[in-house]
């Protein structure tokens, strides 16, 4: 179960972590992208925090809502919009929930998924955050379907988000800057991966 | 890192307010957010709205003013602008003829204009977008997010921003927009790399002999790593590409010879020397020339060729007056 205290924790957390992971990130970008992504979603996250005393005491679809217009307006790139608009589908989907159960959680991050295969027009398999976070929402349901808590549904997907950025360091990137590289983009592990990775990592370990 | 900064977060606003204050009569930045517009709001016009990340300058800040821009919203250093910031630079110029923006092929570039041209039309503002790709190191295909917008841009800006002026319709700025995109394309190389200030080392390492064929304007490698060569063999693998993209021959042709930052005007005429002969022997007639820093990477060295096949309407456009910062004519 997710209340919206929780959510709040969430979030603070992917804050912190986004922080810690900020040159790491940019290093990986600095390898197929432009070198900005570590950068920019510290900065998106930094404007997040400071948003979040306004929203954190109503429901989770305003808590998310609230996050994802704070990235849209501070990261800039292409992540800005993409988690964005990943954090208000899922808001819209929770709106009016004060505590969410594993399948409300799991109908989010399906939204989640779909707004950013509308917005980044993008599917699994293009060397993006998709990669990561395709399977990792395919174990979380499967985990649910199967009668599993949330948090033990979260480590299904945190496991197959983790081979998902392993599987991304297989592929051409077909999106993004990084396709520009073509085939020299093999080998290199995708930033927006790692970053979606680092997010649902730190909802398993605030659950 | 060695650079003329006040802090990496200054980075942006300063580099604004510089430009702003380079052209006071002509130029204003709006209260908030690192937007340029023109002192004076000009009606009866489409008006222009171009914008990316910062670290292009003179791109695009550079650009606004009578025959180009109405407004250049600058994002971080190589990150597009957010929504807000660029919705709020829709908003300080649309006048009663629409707004078109112009917007380089790039992911998040494309993103966040989209989603600002969504939140205008919200608003009732008649909005539309053109996207510049004119980059032909990279292969517009499926695999690819296609074609990159890089130095051509610049005259997408010119040539849109004369046929605004007349007073034209937003499909015809929007038309005439379109035939430039058409017709100009962009190969550059790097032989050093840039530092982003916030990122505090290069984006790339490269060997004393080692260049970079076909980046972008991000800092970004290339599609290939090659030993350095001479001037006029590098100028004429860049050209080579672009004329076996479209045909040239017989036609006239607006060449630019677009510095990424850090090279000498010295080394820029050197390649406008080789490019010129070049195509003359070729049976392509330039028709003008531009050679300067119009579309950089911060402070990297190397340079891009652009060529723009003309026809007699942009011809004209392209001979109208402009009065920029960056551009004069």
């Amino acid at each position: 179960m997710l209340d919206t205290a929780k959510a709040a924790e969430i979030i603070r957390a992917i804050a912190v972590r986004m922080e810690a992971e900020k040159d790491f990130l940019t290093q990986l970008d600095n390898e197929i992208g432009d070198g900005d992504h570590g950068i920019n979603l510290e900065r998106g996250f930094k404007a997040v925090l400071e948003k979040l005393p306004e929203v954190e005491n109503g429901d989770i679809g305003g808590l998310f809502k609230g996050v994802g217009m704070q990235l849209v307006s501070h990261v800039g790139g292409a992540s800005g919009p993409l988690y964005g608009t990943a954090f208000m589908k899922a808001g819209n989907i929770l709106k009016g929930k004060t505590e969410a159960s594993a399948a409300d959680f799991a109908a989010a991050m399906e939204a989640a998924i779909g707004g950013i295969k509308m917005r980044g027009k993008s599917e699994p398999g293009e060397k993006t955050m998709l990669d990561a976070l395709c399977p990792a929402y395919k174990a979380l349901s499967e985990a649910i379907d199967g009668g599993a808590e949330l948090k033990e549904a979260l480590e299904k997907a945190v496991a197959a988000a983790k081979e998902g950025v392993e599987y991304t360091k297989t592929i051409i990137a077909t999106k993004g800057r990084a396709s520009y590289l073509g085939e020299r983009s093999i080998g290199h592990q995708d930033p927006g991966a790692t970053s979606s990775l680092y997010m649902l990592e730190e909802m398993v370990k605030c659950l | 890192m060695k650079k003329l900064i006040n802090g990496v977060d200054s980075v942006e606003e300063q580099m604004i307010l510089g430009l702003v204050k380079s052209a006071p009569q002509k130029l204003k930045k709006l209260a908030e957010g690192n937007i340029v517009v023109r002192a004076q709001k000009k009606e009866g016009k489409v008006a222009l709205v171009s914008g990316g990340g910062s670290g292009h300058e003179p791109a695009h800040g550079g650009f606004v003013g009578e025959g180009m821009l109405d407004a250049a919203v600058a994002g971080a250093v190589f990150t597009s602008p957010t929504p807000d910031k660029i919705l709020a630079g829709i908003q300080a110029v649309a006048a009663d003829k629409g707004v078109l923006c112009i917007v380089k092929n790039y992911t998040g570039d494309v993103m966040n204009f989209e989603m600002a041209i969504d939140m205008a039309k919200d608003e009732d503002i008649e909005a539309d977008y053109v996207v510049v790709n004119d980059d032909v190191a990279v292969k517009d295909s499926l695999y690819t997010t296609g074609r990159r917008g890089v130095a051509g841009t610049v005259l997408v800006h010119k040539i849109a921003g004369a046929k605004a002026e007349t007073g034209a319709s937003l499909a015809e700025v929007k038309a005439v927009a379109e035939k430039v995109i058409a017709n100009v394309r962009t190969m550059g190389m790097a032989i050093s790399p840039c530092t982003v200030p916030a990122a505090g080392k290069p984006g790339f390492e490269l060997a004393e002999d080692e260049v970079e064929i076909g980046i972008g304007i991000h800092g970004e490698p290339g599609t290939t790593r090659e030993k350095l060569s001479t001037a006029d063999e590098t100028a004429k693998k860049l050209l080579d590409k672009i004329l076996a993209d479209i045909d040239y021959k017989g036609q006239e042709v607006v060449v630019l010879v677009n510095g990424m930052g850090a090279t000498p005007l010295m080394e820029l005429y050197i390649i406008n020397n080789f490019v010129q002969d070049y195509l003359k022997e070729q049976g392509i007639k330039v028709y003008d020339t531009m050679v300067g820093n119009y579309m950089t990477s911060i402070e990297m060295a190397g340079f891009s060729l652009t060529l723009l096949r003309l026809d007699g309407e942009m011809k004209t456009l392209y001979d109208a007056k402009a009065d920029t910062p960056a551009l004069k004519r």
